[in-house]
């Protein structure tokens, strides 16, 4: 953590960055600061997510706050030269929004952080999430010491029942009723799960909570644990994870040695030990019941209920699941109090959210803001508008439970009611923006693929429903569409939320009813004339070279995987329609222009 | 019964683990499920086969088969759907000449898709051998198995 040396270099560590070479970063400032004798004055500290994940690797100057992001290894003997020797910060390594000329050096004045209000994510980008003593010098633990000795359990529950939390795994459900109801369970022997199985492809608010304040989740698990009166805690990770398996398991033993998890912690007589288990890649384990089946070595099926995991849940014992996210929030509920918590955001979602802010918009990354701020807000001022500047299309929400919300829609705050008034859900907190060129109908048939294939199989309206609406939307997108889909679409939709075991099948077809309901055009120009209007469907689109822009220099016809551009040199070129496979790459590399995509 | 495997029965024993986690062990140690060791852990633990067999197709990260010198993994989670993550698996199957899910007949690459690694804003993205590769088009993709190849 900074403050132990005159400069310190945050640099952050989480799975993106790492993937695009910040751990080399590291190595070579390292190198050239000890070659130039630098290394006694100049720290080099690695944490957990940033956020700011489209601009990785990247890297915070503390105490001037200077943001630098897209490092090379390149960059660093002039960035050291400069910024550290000559006292000259290196204006081409900062954050420069697309549209101006001047950066912007201060991290806190760069509007990605701008309108952010951290709570969860208060620790990122400022420890290391290695060291146990950085987190303890921020207040870590303090809650749990506050818990243990000076409230009760059913105090406990009462002040997060008041502070108004809702889960923020997606259902969104009262997370001190859960606590309540679990507490009030009859039973010695109970558990509590942190569902850490993060699904919904797009979403990696949990994997970025793990990886830079795993702590925060532990002392909210052991919060947790005592209020309802849990000996024993399970740590349910994503397989796809290994960076967030790896910093959970380093936590917890480092938490033993401070003899914060295990027998009388703190002296209060309160014992409680966590374990990690890692998913196996299964969508549907992130469902309440079906994780409980697969920690029990069954077939991660969701169960009947009632019972609810309160009542009957691991191994037949009252058991409370609650999200990452949402035991990161507890210590802050018990440091600030309920009031503190509940006067932030709307009247019935309180609080802030994390969310991953992902797609065709410019500033991609992870973004924490206060329930009730707008879509506007979130994809234009924090996230700088769309790639390319293009137009914006639509932003889906939810994962493959969610809906996609239009450009006439941008105004709405985000909230649980509001996002479910027009059909989506703010689900776990993927938010992935698309533009014109993204098809609708591509999209809805893209999630129920997603939907059916992790379909566990048990009960008929999804196993069956899921798979009819797929080979639906598959003839729609192929030019097989008939009149009269979409009618089918629509009552087998409703069908199949009514009467699906679990969430996993009866949200399945909320992206097909919200495309539909918001872009109908778009099924019916597929339907009725074999058109993508986005051009995607490769189906429904052909290439053609342009004859005005054409130059002949033979550069698609070479990089043509298929061979199917015939053409001599400086003569038009022309592509063989039955052979080509609707790559795209001639469109890449032509520099003139000269391929046209028709639908 | 092998030592490797006998160690990781103890483990399960003493560490209360999961019958995922055995499985989990079994592939990190032998790179897949073979069938010999699924019939020896059923035997050791007195659990049916047939629950080993079910849970090992049910979850996709488990494979029955042995893996290729390389696995490649194409996220095609929705961030990287949108960002052409389709066109990156088709230059795979292409270049590759295999299926997503299937083996290179060389036995060089094992190529899979996986939905999320959680480093959307580098989408769209792979990971060969566990090293993501992030931004990827289908040039790219072309480049980076030339480097492969070539050392072949």
């Amino acid at each position: 953590m900074a403050g132990k040396k005159r400069i310190e270099l945050m640099i952050c560590a989480g799975t993106g960055c790492v993937a695009s070479g910040a751990f080399q970063i590291k190595e070579s400032l390292e190198k050239e600061l000890r070659e130039r004798g630098l290394h006694d004055e100049i720290g080099v500290i690695t944490t957990g997510c940033n956020g700011f994940c489209g601009q990785g690797p990247l890297m915070v100057v503390v105490p001037d706050n200077i943001f630098y992001g897209w490092l090379t290894q390149k960059d660093i003997s002039h960035l050291v030269e400069e910024h550290f020797i000559k006292g000259r910060p290196v204006e081409k390594l900062m954050f420069t929004p697309p549209e101006e000329e001047r950066p912007i050096p201060l991290l806190s004045e760069i509007p990605f952080f701008k309108k952010q209000q951290l709570v969860v994510l208060k620790n990122k980008g400022i420890i290391d999430p290695e060291k146990i003593e950085d987190y303890i010098a921020r207040d870590g633990y303090v809650a749990l010491e506050k818990v243990l000795l000076s409230m009760t359990p059913d105090e406990v529950v009462e002040e997060v029942l008041q502070a108004g939390l809702r889960g923020r795994g997606g259902a969104g459900f009262p997370t001190g009723l859960k606590w309540k109801l679990a507490r009030q369970s009859p039973g010695d022997e109970k558990y509590i799960i942190c569902n850490a199985d993060e699904g919904d492809p797009g979403a990696f608010m949990d994997r970025s909570v793990i990886e830079s304040d795993p702590h925060a989740v532990i002392e909210g698990m052991l919060i947790g644990a005592f209020a309802i009166g849990a000996e024993h805690g399970f740590m349910y990770v994503r397989d796809e994870y290994p960076i967030a398996v790896k910093r959970m398991n380093l936590a917890i033993s480092k938490a033993r040695e401070y003899g914060l998890l295990g027998e009388d912690i703190l002296g209060s007589g309160f014992d409680f030990d966590l374990s990690v288990n890692r998913g196996a890649g299964a969508f549907v384990c992130g469902e309440e019941t079906s994780l409980i089946n697969s920690l029990e070595g069954n077939m991660p099926e969701p169960r009947v209920r009632p019972p609810y995991p309160a009542q009957s849940g691991y191994m037949g014992h009252p058991t409370n699941i609650n999200n990452v996210e949402t035991w990161a929030t507890v210590r802050h509920i018990i440091n600030n109090g309920a009031e503190w918590f509940s006067s932030i955001g709307t009247e019935k979602s309180k609080g802030t959210k994390v969310f991953s802010l992902v797609g065709k918009v410019k500033n991609t990354g992870l973004v924490e803001v206060p329930m009730g701020i707008t879509l506007q807000e979130i994809i234009f001022d924090i996230g700088g508008g769309i790639l390319d500047d293009k137009e914006f299309k639509a932003v889906q929400t939810g994962g493959p439970s969610g809906g996609c919300i239009p450009a006439s829609l941008l105004d709405i705050g985000v909230d649980y009611d509001s996002l479910a008034k027009v059909g989506a859900i703010v689900g776990s907190g993927g938010m992935i923006v698309m533009d014109k060129d993204n098809c609708m109908v591509e999209l809805a048939r893209y999630f129920l693929a997603f939907t059916q294939g992790e379909s566990c199989g048990k009960c008929a309206p999804c196993r069956e429903g899921t798979w009819h609406m797929l080979n639906i939307l598959t003839d729609i997108t192929e030019g097989r569409g008939k009149e009269g889909d979409i009618e089918v679409l629509e009552k087998m939709a409703g069908l199949i939320k009514q009467s699906a075991l679990c969430a996993l099948g009866n949200t399945a077809p909320n992206p097909v009813l919200t495309t539909i309901k918001y872009f109908r055009e778009e099924y019916e120009a597929h339907i009725r004339d074999h058109r993508c209007p986005a051009k995607e469907c490769k189906a429904l689109i052909r290439y053609q070279i342009v004859e005005d822009n054409c130059t002949g220099c033979t550069v698609c016809a070479r990089n043509c995987p298929v061979n199917c551009i015939s053409g001599e040199r400086k003569k038009l070129h022309v592509i063989d329609d039955e052979q080509c496979i609707r790559c795209g790459i001639c469109r890449t590399v032509c520099k003139f222009d000269a391929v046209r995509v028709d639908s | 019964m092998e030592e490797k495997l006998q160690g990781i029965l103890e483990k399960f024993k003493t560490e209360k683990g999961t019958l995922i986690g055995v499985l989990q062990d079994i592939q990190e140690a032998y790179g897949y499920l073979p069938e010999e060791h699924l019939q020896e852990v059923s035997d050791a633990l007195d659990v049916p086969l047939s629950r080993f067999f079910s849970l090992a197709t049910f979850y996709t990260t488990f494979r029955l088969e042995p893996i290729g010198k390389h696995h490649v993994c194409v996220c095609v989670g929705t961030a990287c759907h949108v960002r052409g993550a389709p066109a990156v698996v088709d230059t795979f199957e292409r270049e590759l000449n295999v299926e997503a899910g299937k083996t290179t007949a060389d036995g060089e690459f094992t190529m899979d898709t996986v939905n999320c690694v959680g480093a959307c804003a580098l989408a769209p993205l792979i990971t060969i051998d566990g090293q993501h590769h992030g931004k990827m088009t289908q040039k790219k993709v072309q480049k980076l198995l030339k480097g492969y190849t070539s050392k072949a």
